[in-house]
């Protein structure tokens, strides 16, 4: 079953049941967050809520681990993009 | 201003288990099954912890197990689970985090907060509490598993590279791949089913590289053949292996992940026993979107740490909880089972959740039970623990993976701390230990807690790669052991228990 959720307001489609992080990753999206210091793109790490480094909004709530979050039908995600072209 | 009045729920029970992988599973299975009374709290939506991640049962009611080893395993215990919470004898608490353990003279308090700030509607009816719920156990059971241990490298900060576990996991969560085409390196036997299972799922592994070498496995054979099921799990990757052409390059390390904003290519090379680079035997693999680094595991220590457990360095090199051949830990009525008490596979770790659940229900006012586990399998669990020993020796940490560093090396990922500073701190300031690497540098200290450096830093401030266990406890301290809101911090100070 597809779902719709957005991404920093761009529309993208998901399947039912995929994390966050599988959602964006499988439209492209590699990175969603900035580093505080370096500022450099970060995305999924250790895949299971350890490491922090996938965080990302999740329906106004800061800070949420994409690796873990379950994607939901008109969810809105917000998080840092990289720069045009470095995405896949 | 709205004034925060929260009420804290204390939910009672004779055994509490934090964890439902297969030692938190079986934990619970047993102690209601011998008459105790069990809350089981886990910080994921569903039961079956890393091992035996599946697909949303929301979305998927019925998984195969396709993927998985020891399904059946899974499934009795699953059917066990579901039947003592149906008679009332289980609790479960999932999608809830321990954020603090704490002991009493008669027992133990969880606090809990939610994994997720809106969590994931479950297949089957919970507790629907909005409020931290505080779970109050007479035993504890701590089942906490563990996580991929890494060693940093240039370039494994870029989005892309993953830990091989991460990529697994993904896989069995999403039913999907997290990229194209894949290299997977570090050391040890589970970097075969990461690569199967990409494999199996439609990706393209451009190489396995193993940093040990087979004849390290000659010493240990005696270990090896008294668990015949790993042989042929093993024959069973290298048809697959052959099936899907996987390139499996044994003393062969990834030395740099290149790429400017995400990963491109890997720089990889032959080494030696040390782990020290053949010169000359450098070469690039280009076109590869994710990769993929496990170096074993690191058992997930803080709530026993903090609760004062005795703890080891176990053969691998990673710091463990001392148990008894109850499961009990140096702290009475603190029981331990799983990777937490050494790394040693999700068999043992299911034998060891048996005895530590029938352990911890005897005396609870249950009436007695066989808290031991009957002799034919209690020999199995100590041919699985040989079996993890002599695994582990022939896959140790590389002596001088601290080479491929540069001084830019991002060491600790979340506070952005080089190995240039760290070097730099224990040259010029002495630090020698993770705690005051921490303090002079912040490694250890972002939002991960040091769960990911931890071992590495350690190793940087040590000079070797046998971090002492103070150092390793050191790092494993975390007084707060999940993220919690100043909200429920706050309400602490009205809970009166």
């Amino acid at each position: 079953m597809s779902i719709s959720f957005t991404f920093n307001g761009r529309p993208l489609e998901a399947s039912a049941g995929q994390s966050v992080g599988a959602a964006l990753t499988s439209n492209g999206f590699t990175a969603w967050r900035s580093t505080r210091k370096g500022g450099r793109p970060r995305g999924l790490f250790c895949g299971i809520g350890v490491c922090f480094d996938c965080l990302v909004t999740v329906d106004g709530d800061a800070n949420q681990r994409a690796c873990l979050a379950e994607v939901r039908d008109g969810m809105v995600v917000d998080g840092v993009e990289p720069l045009e072209g470095d995405r896949t | 201003m709205t004034e925060h009045v929260v009420q804290v729920d204390i939910f009672w029970a004779d055994v509490a288990v934090v964890g439902a992988g297969p030692a938190g599973l079986a934990a619970a299975v047993a102690a209601a099954e011998a008459g105790a009374s069990v809350a089981v709290v886990d910080s994921a939506a569903q039961p079956g912890g890393q091992y035996w991640r599946h697909r949303p049962e929301t979305v998927i009611p019925d998984p195969d197990g396709r993927g998985h080893h020891d399904w059946d395993v899974y499934l009795d215990l699953r059917s066990r689970f579901d039947a003592a919470r149906t008679r009332g004898a289980i609790t479960y608490l999932p999608g809830r985090s321990v954020w603090m353990a704490q002991k009493h003279d008669d027992g133990f308090t969880l606090r809990t907060t939610p994994t997720l700030a809106s969590p994931t509607p479950v297949a089957t009816p919970t507790l629907a509490s909005p409020t931290p719920v505080a779970v109050r156990g007479r035993r504890l059971v701590l089942c906490t598993g563990g996580y991929d241990r890494q060693l940093p490298v240039p370039g494994w900060d870029l989005p892309g590279v993953m830990a091989a576990g991460g990529i697994q996991a993904f896989i069995k969560a999403n039913g999907s791949l997290p990229g194209r085409r894949f290299v997977i390196a570090g050391t040890g036997p589970f970097l075969l089913p990461v690569a199967a299972g990409i494999a199996e799922a439609g990706g393209t592994v451009v190489a396995v590289l193993e940093a040990s070498a087979p004849s390290a496995w000659l010493p240990h054979l005696r270990a090896a053949v008294g668990v015949p099921e790993k042989a042929l799990e093993g024959a069973g990757y290298a048809a697959t292996f052959a099936r899907h052409r996987i390139p499996y390059r044994t003393r062969s390390v990834v030395t740099e992940v290149l790429g400017e904003n995400r990963a491109h290519a890997v720089r990889t090379a032959r080494v030696d026993s040390a782990g020290r680079v053949r010169p000359g035997s450098e070469r690039v693999y280009d076109d590869v979107d994710v990769v993929g680094f496990g170096w074993g595991f690191t058992p997930q220590l803080e709530l026993p740490v903090s609760l004062g457990v005795a703890t080891r360095i176990d053969a691998d090199g990673s710091l463990v909880g001392v148990v008894d051949s109850r499961q009990e830990s140096s702290v009475p009525g603190l029981f331990l089972a799983g990777e937490v008490t050494g790394v040693g596979g999700a068999a043992l770790a299911v034998l060891e959740g048996l005895a530590a659940g029938g352990a911890a229900a005897d005396g609870t006012g249950a009436p007695p039970s066989s808290a031991i586990l009957p002799p034919k399998a209690a020999a199995r669990a100590e041919r699985h623990r040989r079996f993890a020993r002599a695994m582990h020796q022939a896959h140790p940490v590389p002596a001088a993976w601290s080479e491929w560093l540069t001084p830019e090396t991002t060491v600790c990922r979340c506070e952005e701390v080089t190995a240039g500073e760290i070097t730099a701190a224990r040259s010029e300031l002495g630090a020698a230990d993770s705690r005051s690497l921490k303090s002079f540098t912040r490694a250890g200290m972002g939002w991960c807690q040091g769960r990911v450096c931890g071992f590495a830093a350690s190793c940087l401030a040590a000079g070797n790669s046998h971090p002492s266990e103070p150092s390793l406890a050191a790092s494993a301290k975390r007084p707060l052991a999940a993220p919690v809101s100043i909200g429920e911090l706050a309400a602490l100070n009205d809970a009166d228990y």
